[in-house]
């Protein structure tokens, strides 16, 4: 694997993150709505086209940021029309989705089994 | 008071400090280019033990989701997310935080009403909107293909 | 009697007989941490919830309070007590067991101000001997419930404040008939209070409760200076609750278009609580027990030895709730002032 994929990842990733810190210190925007945001650019570039081969090319650098996510709910939406006519709207988000939520979820209530909350310092 | 109160916001934004836009973005950039690159990294390996592209490209977010809870169960996600802001928050590390957090918070209110309603508290929005913006794509472009375009 | 439009003058001013502080460990390691009772290092008090943490706090420093001043419980004929959380449940079901007569406050971080008012109020009136007014804020139950869960990996803007671990507590009596015998010095006189109004700026920042505060100080103040016909130069330090750097910043601008000069005297119990430059607080410390454990640990010993004669205690607290600030309403800010004279 060339460095330069690596390179890639770095700069794309970072350069992502850059313009939402900028976003997020300029406008007071609250990281929930943030969030919010991400998800919803991520499913209108992928609809236009435009983030599949973005990712192609940065790779993690495009896949790994919460629009990656947004990009896959909506690819997911899209492969599950192709196959399944109106009953993949409904089934192609979440199920193209569901390895990371349920992995947040799974992993979460672990973590609360585990883990006490702890104080700030 | 004989100040105005539409010139109260103004006058207060000009009094308040604000931290330095360029060094929070530098921090934010760095840390998000690690961590993508990490991910790039992880994403690499499995490719070249043989996995493919898709499956190699899930196991990494997951990868990444279990590390970042562990380390918000350890209180050490929030010290680095302090520095690096939206360098942790905008990859999928910010959004296992966001589910991991009020399941710590609020296992003291029970495993249902507790735990079950708010684990979603903040990271419930992204699945929501997620889900209505892909719908509403998918929606447009299932009439497209009904239309044969 | 009335003063002025919202102050009362005491014909027979009440005093302050005793006052215990407990605090968290961050507030310990700060610039007056050895001015506390106790500094209790285990954030959850050795309870279960944040919200039982701050309900023994609030038992705890009462307890102290009772045993500093040599009393029990049943010498107490009422207690004005509050804290931060919702229906006030970390006073309702810390104070429970003393079984003291007791009036729950709200009035956000400015608690503090509005027992002492009532109390001294109270005694002064002669419906009662003896009252306890106390105030505490738990960081972690405040923050669960106004901002993120504690794990949550949010960034704090500058002007943000930390919420104090911590709670104070008064005991306030009349003068007659109290015993100076063995030593036992009061700490100070109140000789005058003025209630503050809500001051509603339409400002809407939460993370900015300095600002959202100030003008309510501001008003608190000059409302305090016209009804006592009084200047700034009658107190040693006029001393507010949790206005935080910025917050001092625009309390010192809208006085001195009043025509006042505070600079000089102006003391911040939430700037004084902790290094904001080393401790990572930003604009200062917050919460009702940063103004109860301020005044209990650090300004009524310096009116007892009389470094200070006169002092205005302001408490100031942001009247908001979750519930209001994501319908979209403005953060309102209200400030008590107490009058604190030494012996």
């Amino acid at each position: 694997m060339e460095p330069v994929e690596y390179l890639k990842a770095f700069l794309v990733g970072g350069s992502i993150c850059a313009a939402v810190q900028i976003l997020m210190d300029r406008t007071k925007l609250m990281p929930g709505r943030i969030m919010v945001m991400l998800v919803i650019t991520g499913s209108v570039l992928g609809f236009l086209g435009i983030y599949e081969p973005f990712a192609k090319w940065a790779g993690a650098g495009a896949t790994v940021p919460l629009l990656g996510f947004g990009n896959t709910l909506w690819k997911g939406v899209r492969d599950a029309v192709d196959e399944e006519g109106a009953l993949g709207i409904f089934k192609g988000g979440l199920t193209a989705g569901s390895a990371g939520i349920a992995a947040a979820l799974l992993f979460g209530y672990l973590a609360s089994l585990i883990f006490r909350p702890k104080m700030k310092d | 008071m004989e100040v105005r109160k539409d010139q109260y916001n103004a006058y207060v934004t000009a009094v308040t400090p604000v931290h330095s836009v360029a060094k929070n973005t530098m921090y934010a950039f760095l840390s998000g280019g690690i961590v993508c690159t990490l991910g790039e990294f992880v994403m690499e390996y499995l490719k070249g033990r043989g996995a493919e592209e898709q499956a190699a490209g899930v196991w990494t977010l997951l990868l990444l989701i279990f590390v970042s809870v562990v380390l918000t169960g350890l209180n050490i996600f929030q010290k680095i997310a302090r520095v690096c802001g939206a360098g942790v928050l905008v990859p999928i590390t910010g959004f296992a935080n966001s589910v991991a957090s009020p399941a710590l918070e609020y296992k003291a209110e029970g495993q249902v009403f507790g735990i079950g309603c708010r684990i979603f508290a903040i990271a419930g929005p992204v699945i929501l909107y997620g889900t209505l913006a892909s719908g509403a794509l998918g929606t447009l472009y299932w009439l497209g293909t009904v239309m044969g375009l | 009697m009335q003063a002025g439009k919202s102050s009362v003058q005491f014909d027979k001013p009440p005093i302050v007989t005793a006052a215990a502080s407990i605090v968290g460990e961050k507030e310990g390691k700060g610039p007056i941490g050895n001015c506390f009772d106790q500094i209790e290092p285990d954030p959850m008090f050795g309870k279960k919830s944040w919200e039982e943490a701050e309900s023994e706090l609030q038992r705890r420093t009462a307890e102290v309070c009772l045993s500093k001043a040599g009393l029990t419980p049943e010498d107490i004929r009422y207690l004005f007590a509050g804290d931060l959380l919702g229906q006030i449940v970390a006073t309702s079901f810390g104070v429970g067991s003393l079984e003291i007569p007791m009036f729950g406050l709200y009035g956000a971080c400015s608690t503090m101000g509005e027992s002492m008012v009532l109390g001294s109020m109270t005694v002064g009136a002669g419906y009662a001997d003896r009252i306890m007014a106390m105030a505490s804020s738990h960081f972690a139950s405040a923050e669960r419930q106004f901002r993120f869960p504690l794990a949550y990996g949010n960034q704090r803007p500058l002007s943000s404040t930390w919420t104090v671990t911590g709670c104070g507590s008064v005991i306030i009596e009349k003068a007659d008939g109290y015993s100076m015998e063995n030593g036992n010095m009061p700490l100070a006189k109140i000789t005058g209070i003025t209630c503050g109004k809500v001051v509603d700026m339409q400002f809407r920042d939460s993370m900015n409760m300095g600002a959202a505060m100030a003008m309510a100080a501001v008003d608190t103040i000059l409302q305090n200076f016209r009804d006592f016909a009084v200047v700034p130069g009658c107190y040693d330090k006029i001393i507010t609750g949790d206005l935080g750097l910025t917050g001092r910043k625009i309390l010192c601008d809208f006085t001195e278009q009043a025509g006042y000069d505070l600079k000089g005297i102006h003391m911040d119990c939430g700037l004084r609580i902790f290094d904001c430059e080393n401790q990572d607080t930003h604009s200062g410390g917050s919460g009702c027990g940063c103004s109860a454990a301020t005044l209990c640990g650090y300004i009524l010993p310096r009116l007892q030895s009389r470094e200070w004669k006169k002092v205005l205690f302001v408490p100031t607290g942001a009247l908001l709730s979750p519930v209001s600030f994501n319908e979209g309403r403005s953060v309102p800010g209200i400030a008590h002032a107490v009058v604190l004279e030494s012996i």
